[in-house]
């Protein structure tokens, strides 16, 4: 039964009108639950959570370093597990840039020593807290401050999944906002599982992707039927399960939703189409070599 | 009972006495002994710890942050580069008020490469909210830690205790260990105020207005002045169960004495055999160095007629680094006296009796206190 009891978000954040994050975060620690520590860095995230004397969480919170979310969020399990609180869940919440980027040092760090925390992606693919500049989760073509109109995106989105994955992690998972259930879900699998878990929220921005801030819920949709953003969850780095995703759209119909994408030429929109198709055909196929044990 | 040890396995055997719950040490030469040390006693099950082995010094850090913040101990060691990595979490760990223990086996910093020791690197934190003693001896090393704990514990700063590579870290002395059951009444487990904890949810090192910074600032500035007195506390207190006394500044000299070298590290140890032998010198050790022991300072150099810093360290462009704060803790004194400023020792330099004899000799014979800064001859 759904109660305020498990609501760990105060109504009312600074995020922007329409921010995919904050409906994210919200499921996220509702699935988590209240034996949760939450371990955040510079980003989006940071300012969602509140300004001093305010906080958007009900939960524990700590803003780290940029950059070092992964091994503060292991330095504190270490301590929370010396201190026999074993059952309490560490939360490392981090953008793309401090996934991506700045943080996938301590990230990689924190996964290959498989330590114990969920740690979830907010991937809004770009520096949005800073007003949208390019990050190595800027999709191709897209606009950005630092990817003008004039010369947008010349390089395809960091494949940070596959990345993750090759850490042979216990488990790892896609989400998206316009799916609550699938996500919180997919958090509560990774809650009964030890070691490092994680999950990549892919988080619609009107402030950075150029959209009527009504359409957030529809864009995360969007990305998941055009398969720019497929649903799916990996176990130990090799068994990798589809999610129900709903009948394949073209990817057009993504793109031509987004102002940053404005201009892009039918033969660079194909492009992306390709790309998206060659990615979802490698997805299928290890998902059925999984099924059939042939991982 | 007396042991033969180096300063890291001082380091090393101090910290496994402190029992820390949590660990983070990456590899960098002349540290690394003290990691490996440490993770011999972890996996030997000695200590009860969890050694988290981080793939950076910034990591190292953000680790002990977390593990600190859970409410746990910690502990980590870094040297030269390596604290350079750590600085920004430096003052993420002062700001968070967390009680961090950090040994820093001082060495000189790139480029070019030199493993050998000099205190730009500790001296380069200065400013970032963390305490620093400087070690001369393994004792002071084993000794220091265990004191360091305690002040770290009770002011919620994060601190540094620092000795010299190789002449400290590598080479052997006899060193008084202390029982543990000794060690575990002067220094219990940590009982933190503040932690991160689901049962009194709070929000830690968000934004903040530039007020509510300033007001935070002012009182870390307003704690800082209280450390030397709480040190001296916890010193005595150290002395009693222990038997050995130590100072924020120590003085070593015979009646007499009018002229005094102050330094801070193993040179200190060569001073005060130099000093044995030419009674109207004097040793003044600086073994604080933050908060700056102004208080101490000028009550130790009482009685001298001038003074002569020899730093091992250089600021390039203003000197060196203990010549200008002691210059500036002493202004404004009624009875100030001259300041010699001597840089000697850099990137591990040898400094014998012999040189300090011909500086002194030398600055004895000059009918004016040099104002410009000398050198040690190499």
């Amino acid at each position: 039964m759904e109660t305020m009891e498990n609501e760990f978000v105060h109504s009312g954040s600074f995020a922007c009108p329409g921010c995919g994050l904050a409906i994210a975060f919200r499921h996220v620690v509702k699935a988590l639950g209240k034996n949760t520590v939450i371990i955040t860095t510079a980003g989006c995230g940071s300012v969602v959570a509140g300004y001093y004397p305010m906080t958007t969480s009900k939960l524990p919170f700590f803003h780290c370093s940029f950059g070092t979310v992964g091994a503060t969020a292991a330095g504190l399990r270490a301590g929370l597990d010396m201190l026999g609180k074993t059952k309490t869940q560490v939360l490392a919440w981090a953008g793309d840039g401090g996934t991506f980027d700045i943080g996938l040092q301590s990230l990689s760090g924190a996964a290959e020593r498989n330590d114990d925390m969920v740690y979830v992606c907010y991937d809004n693919e770009a520096y949005m807290n800073t007003g949208v500049q390019r990050s190595s989760s800027t999709p191709l073509g897209a606009w950005t401050t630092t990817t003008p109109f004039q010369a947008p995106e010349d390089r395809p989105k960091k494949r940070m999944a596959a990345i993750v994955a090759a850490h042979e992690i216990p488990y790892m998972a896609t989400a998206s906002i316009s799916d609550p259930q699938d996500l919180e879900q997919k958090v509560r699998r990774a809650k009964g599982i030890k070691g490092f878990r994680f999950i990549h929220i892919l988080i619609p921005c009107p402030t950075g992707w150029l959209y009527a801030t009504k359409d957030s819920v529809k864009l995360g949709r969007l990305a998941v039927l055009s398969r720019i953003f497929p649903l799916y969850e990996v176990f130990g780095g090799k068994q990798y399960r589809l999610s129900p995703m709903g009948e394949k759209v073209p990817v057009h119909e993504y793109v031509a939703s987004q102002g940053r994408f404005k201009g892009l030429s039918e033969e660079a929109i194909q492009g992306i189409q390709g790309n998206a198709d060659q990615d979802w055909t490698e997805l299928q196929d290890l998902a059925a070599r999984s099924k059939e044990g042939r991982s | 009972m007396k042991k033969l040890m180096t300063g890291n396995d001082a380091a090393a055997l101090a910290a496994k006495m402190a029992k820390p719950q949590v660990i983070a040490a990456y590899p960098i030469t002349p540290q690394t002994s003290i990691a490996e040390k440490l993770a011999a006693y972890v996996a030997g099950g000695e200590l009860k710890s969890r050694y988290i082995k981080v793939e950076s010094e910034t990591s190292a850090l953000a680790a002990c942050i977390g593990g600190s913040l859970s409410g746990a101990r910690v502990f980590t060691a870094t040297s030269s580069q390596g604290l350079a990595l750590m600085h920004e979490l430096l003052h993420w760990a002062s700001g968070a008020r967390l009680p961090i223990l950090l040994v820093d086996v001082n060495r000189s910093m790139a480029a070019p490469w030199s493993l050998g020791v000099d205190h730009n690197d500790t001296l380069s934190q200065r400013d970032t909210g963390c305490l620093q003693i400087y070690c001369e001896t393994a004792q002071e090393v084993l000794d220091n830690i265990l004191i360091a704990f305690k002040l770290a514990e009770k002011v919620l700063i994060p601190t540094m205790v620092c000795m010299d590579g190789f002449l400290l870290s590598h080479y052997s002395e006899p060193v008084e260990v202390p029982e543990q059951e000794a060690v575990d009444r002067f220094l219990p487990p940590r009982k933190a105020r503040y932690r991160l904890d689901p049962s009194d949810p709070c929000t830690f090192g968000g934004g903040v207005s530039g007020q509510v910074l300033f007001e935070l600032r002012q009182r870390m500035q307003e704690d800082m002045d209280r450390i030397p007195a709480q040190l001296s506390r916890i010193c005595r207190e150290f002395a009693l169960q222990f038997g050995r006394q130590y100072e924020a500044v120590e003085v070593f000299k015979e009646e007499g004495a009018d002229l005094a070298l102050i330094t801070a590290g193993t040179m200190a140890g060569t001073v005060k055999a130099f000093v044995q032998e030419n009674k109207t010198v004097g040793l003044v050790k600086m073994r604080l160095f933050r908060p700056f022991p102004g208080k101490e300072l000028k009550k130790a150099l009482k009685g001298f007629k001038k003074a002569v810093v020899i730093d091992r360290n250089l600021s390039p462009g203003a000197g060196g680094i203990f010549a200008q704060e002691i210059k500036a803790a002493l202004y404004g004194s009624r009875k100030r006296i001259p300041i010699v400023s001597v840089i000697g020792g850099l990137g591990g330099v040898d400094v014998t009796k012999e040189h300090l004899d011909r500086l002194v000799t030398g600055i004895r014979q000059q009918r004016k206190v040099p104002t410009d800064l000398l050198w040690m001859e190499v």
